[in-house]
C-alpha cells in the first residue's frame, strides 16, 4: 500500500524546490505551512475553497445513538465536528478520464 | 479561506518571498497532489490527511422529480479522508466553543 503508489509530504517539498528553485529548508518549511494555514482555517470553522483543486468544509454533526458492531451494545455517539472534501469538477473529470480510472 | 486569502497568510509568515512566488508554491503543491491522483496514487500528509481515489460501481439510479431508472456509469471519484491530528483539532476547537458558551 506504501511504497511507489503513495507520495507524501517528500515528493510535494521536491516539487517545489525543483519548480519554484527555493532551498530544500525553505520549501519544506512552506509545505508545512501551508497545509497548516488549511488545518487552522478549518479549525477555526472557516471552510477552504482552493479553486481548480477542491473545497473542504465543515460540517456539524448531532449527537445519535451508535452500536457496537461487534457486541450490539447502544452507545451515543457525542456531536463532533467533521471535515468533507468536495474535489472540484476539473479534479472529478481529470480522475475519471485520465489514467487514474484504469488504476 | 480562498486560495489567495491561504496566499496572503504565507506572506506575512514569509515576508522576504514575493506573492507570485508564495502564489506558484500553492499553485506546484496542488497540482503535485492532482497529478499523483490522475496517476492512481495516494497522496499521505501524516497529521492532515490522505487523499485518494476511489472506485465507484455502476449502478441503476432514479430521477427523483420523474423517478425514471437511469443507468449511472462505475466512475473515479477523488476522496479525502481527514487525518488524526486534524479531526482532533477540529473538535477540539468545538470543545473549547461550548465552554466558552
Amino acid at each position: 500500500m506504501h511504497s511507489m503508489n503513495t507520495i507524501t509530504r517528500v515528493e510535494l517539498i521536491n516539487t517545489v524546490y525543483s519548480k519554484i528553485g527555493l532551498s530544500k529548508a525553505d520549501s519544506g518549511r512552506l509545505v508545512e505551512s501551508t497545509l497548516e494555514s488549511v488545518c487552522k482555517a478549518l479549525e477555526g470553522g472557516e471552510n477552504v475553497k482552493l479553486s481548480a483543486f477542491g473545497s473542504f468544509n465543515i460540517r456539524d454533526k448531532n449527537q445519535r445513538v451508535g452500536r457496537n458492531p461487534k457486541t450490539g451494545i447502544e452507545v451515543p455517539i457525542t456531536p463532533r465536528r467533521v471535515v468533507t472534501f468536495r474535489a472540484s469538477p476539473n479534479l472529478k473529470q481529470a480522475v475519471n478520464s485520465g489514467a487514474g480510472a484504469a488504476a | 479561506m480562498t486560495k489567495s486569502e491561504l496566499v496572503q497568510i504565507l506572506a506575512l509568515q514569509y515576508p522576504d518571498l514575493s506573492l507570485k512566488t508564495l502564489d506558484e508554491t500553492v499553485d506546484a503543491i496542488l497540482d503535485e497532489i492532482s497529478g499523483a491522483l490522475l496517476s492512481g496514487k495516494r497522496v499521505e500528509l501524516r497529521g492532515f490527511g490522505t487523499f485518494s481515489v476511489r472506485k465507484r460501481d455502476a449502478r441503476i439510479g432514479r430521477n427523483p422529480r420523474t423517478g425514471a431508472e437511469v443507468k449511472v456509469q462505475a466512475k473515479a471519484v477523488p476522496f479525502f479522508k481527514p487525518g488524526k491530528q486534524l479531526r482532533d483539532r477540529l473538535n477540539a476547537s468545538v470543545a473549547q466553543h461550548r465552554l466558552a458558551a
